[in-house]
């Protein structure tokens, strides 16, 4: 990957924090097969933000929720791939080991904040709960209290707790929160859902991950709060040097937010690299078509550009490239195999059989349009 | 009311009350629509943008009476809708029509296609048998669709579909004026366009007049010619459409600005998010209702109300910052 020249001199190889390999993960139903990921294949450098961007139905909360080993089995199975992880195959780990991963090394922020967080239990509670699973107060875990002496056991439980409880206020005054000691004490119900979301993410961050999957974290906010909560995450992420790796179908927080972005069609990743070149010079023939499909504020346009035809049904996925029926640059490869995602230029991955036929033509258009 | 207005709204007023207390005795309002004045023009398509719950989808539905109006007055087409009985308004009802915005609850499951685009067709028309199939297949075909769906019910069809049988239906009676309700917020960006561009070629061919209420800023910038901005239930800027997006005068519409992410990674624009949230609509702030989050704040402001005043040509602003 990138050479970084460190401060002694020496090179310093950078590497990936999570890289998945010819992911495919399929949902067995009533209906038939759902080949919901075929051969995903992506990577998130430390630090970065990514963006996965997709319509709905094309897999990318199935991708996220297969790197946190969350698909619900049956009906959902992992097929096959690598999930690597600081160098480490996830899909290898048992249920334990992910246990400590989860909410410790990657946390995860979901869509609606009121079905994620707990009815029943305080928010500085949640809180509580998760720094206890996997931090130590009082150079004590809380698995590792004598089983001895009762009494002796239940006050040094109290006291972890309260130290847990101070530190889980301070989760929540780092999410700016105004009055942390007062919502620590309060149940979800009684916060908006600008709150909420800030309390999910004070939850996930409280434990310092080093990859915090944010799937749609402020699709069910209003626009002003959703502004809150990306400033937010932007300055933990600086702060904690996390990497983000940000799942949306709206295009524009990903222009604002995203470092490098991957686009997701009918569980294939078709093109990834450095947001202004997905978004200013798209190769993919999908990538363009998504681009020239979105009203523009800084451009006057006639007619917006269209899809023909709608998303494929993955039971009975198009053979070969699943956009070729929608595709214009179709042509007989395209219905017999899928286009492996190969590095095009440095850092720019594109899957097209085509890809050189489709790069000229843009060119072309770029010129008559001079 | 000039010629080229369709319609004109003054002071209208929607108060939803709230029951407290045994037998209801004590009551709370929730404004969702306060004294808000408005017109729209013939032909053209007008804007109304907001958070959610500030009142946009109401002061929608009032306007075309689907809800009465708690005061105020509604002229459409020369008439006032909220002086009209029952049976005049229903003799006006085929020129506005409504689409609203999530496709697969307004469409009846039990329904076929031809069931739902010909009903106002057979109550208001009379139409029957051979000619009853003829407008709906032509109707179909106007929003692209076609005569195998006639018989086929709303869960076969993909959203983008679904919301081409919502506009069929608003279109089956040949409205002027035509209420469209989050259109395209259920929907993936690549058939929103479809939709989108559907949209403006009917009002072309058509000659339609367009309220269209979204949160999407962008939409507004491709689809209307003149927008209205919302905040907890009053309107704080009216302007054209090219004119709002060069220059803001209200402090929120400024925010709200802002405030939405532009699919465009070369602008970076300065943040500067809002604080607080949207105000309660039930005890909403005194004075301007946008105060307590606003950085230019006067001492005036949270005394006395601004009203909405024309500051340049076409330009409403209700802000005490502008005399």
């Amino acid at each position: 990957m990138l050479q970084i020249q460190g401060c002694e001199g020496d090179f310093v190889k950078k590497k990936d924090l999570l890289s998945i390999r010819k992911l495919k993960t399929y949902f067995f139903t009533y209906e038939g097969v759902v080949k919901a990921l075929e051969n995903v294949d992506l990577d998130i450098y430390p630090g970065e933000t990514f963006g996965l961007i997709g319509e709905t139905g094309c897999g990318k909360s199935i991708t996220a929720l297969s790197v946190m080993r969350l698909i619900q089995e049956p009906p959902g199975k992992i097929i096959d791939g690598q999930i690597l992880f600081k160098g480490e195959d996830l899909l290898k780990k048992s249920e334990e080991e992910m246990q400590k991963i989860r909410g410790n090394e990657i946390s995860m922020i979901f869509q609606e904040p009121m079905t994620a967080l707990n009815p029943v239990y305080t928010v500085g509670d949640q809180i509580v709960e998760v720094l206890l699973l996997h931090k130590k107060f009082l150079g004590l875990s809380i698995r590792d209290i004598p089983k001895y002496n009762l009494l002796k056991r239940r006050k040094i439980k109290k006291k972890i707790y309260q130290e847990a409880f101070k530190e889980a206020i301070e989760a929540l005054r780092l999410v700016q929160i105004s009055d942390p000691e007062k919502v620590a004490k309060q149940y979800p119900h009684e916060l908006s859902g600008g709150m909420r979301q800030r309390a999910m993410i004070a939850m996930m961050l409280a434990c310092d991950p080093s990859l915090l999957i944010a799937d749609e974290p402020t699709t069910a906010l209003d626009v002003t709060v959703q502004a809150q909560i990306l400033e937010l995450m932007k300055e933990l992420q600086k702060r904690k040097n996390t990497a983000i790796w940000l799942i949306t179908h709206n295009l524009g927080i990903v222009a604002e937010m995203c470092d490098r972005v991957g686009v997701m069609y009918a569980g294939y990743i078709v093109e990834m690299g450095v947001t202004e070149k997905i978004f200013d010079n798209p190769d993919h023939p999908y990538t363009r078509g998504l681009m020239g499909a979105i009203p523009k504020i800084t451009e006057e346009k006639e007619q917006l550009e269209i899809i023909p035809g709608t998303v494929p049904n993955l039971i009975y996925p198009p053979p070969g490239c699943r956009f070729h029926p929608r595709c214009k640059y179709a042509i007989d490869k395209c219905k017999q195999s899928p286009p492996p995602l190969v590095e095009v230029e440095k850092d720019h991955f594109v899957a097209c059989h085509r890809y050189e036929e489709v790069k000229h033509s843009v060119v072309v258009k770029r010129e008559r349009k001079a | 009311m000039t010629q080229d207005t369709i319609l004109k709204i003054d002071n209208l007023k929607k108060y939803f009350p709230i029951k407290k207390g045994l037998f209801s005795l004590s009551k709370d309002y929730v404004k969702a629509v306060d004294n808000v004045d408005v017109f729209i023009k013939h032909g053209e398509t007008f804007g109304l943008v907001g958070e959610s719950g500030c009142g946009k989808t109401t002061l929608g539905r009032v306007a075309i009476q689907l809800i009465p109006a708690t005061a105020g007055t509604i002229y459409f087409m020369g008439e006032n809708l909220t002086e009209l009985n029952k049976s005049d308004l229903r003799k006006l009802r085929p020129h506005m029509q409504m689409v609203f915005q999530d496709p697969s609850s307004s469409l009846n499951p039990r329904m076929t296609v031809k069931q739902i685009v010909g009903e106002p067709l057979i109550i208001n028309e009379k139409l029957k048998g051979e000619a009853l199939n003829k407008k709906v297949i032509e109707l179909l075909y106007t929003v692209g669709l076609n005569e195998q769906h006639l018989y086929r019910y709303p869960h076969e069809f993909s959203g983008g579909q679904k919301q081409r049988i919502g506009v069929a239906r608003a279109l089956a009676l040949n409205p002027d004026f035509i209420v469209l309700d989050e259109p395209t917020s259920a929907l993936d960006v690549s058939v929103q366009a479809q939709i989108l561009n559907l949209l403006k070629n009917l009002q072309k061919k058509l000659g339609l007049t367009y309220l269209f209420i979204t949160h999407d800023l962008s939409v507004i910038h491709y689809i209307s010619n003149r927008v209205a901005i919302m905040y907890a239930g009053r309107i704080v800027e009216v302007s054209k459409t090219k004119e709002l997006f060069e220059k803001q005068y209200h402090p929120y519409t400024k925010a709200l600005l802002s405030a939405i992410p532009i699919p465009d990674p070369k602008i970076k624009k300065k943040f500067k998010p809002l604080k607080g949230e949207v105000p309660s609509l039930v005890n909403p702030p005194s004075g301007c209702r946008f105060h307590p989050r606003c950085t230019k704040k006067m001492p005036i402001c949270s005394k006395i109300e601004p009203e909405l005043k024309e500051i340049e040509d076409q330009r409403f602003v209700a802000c005490h910052l502008y005399k």
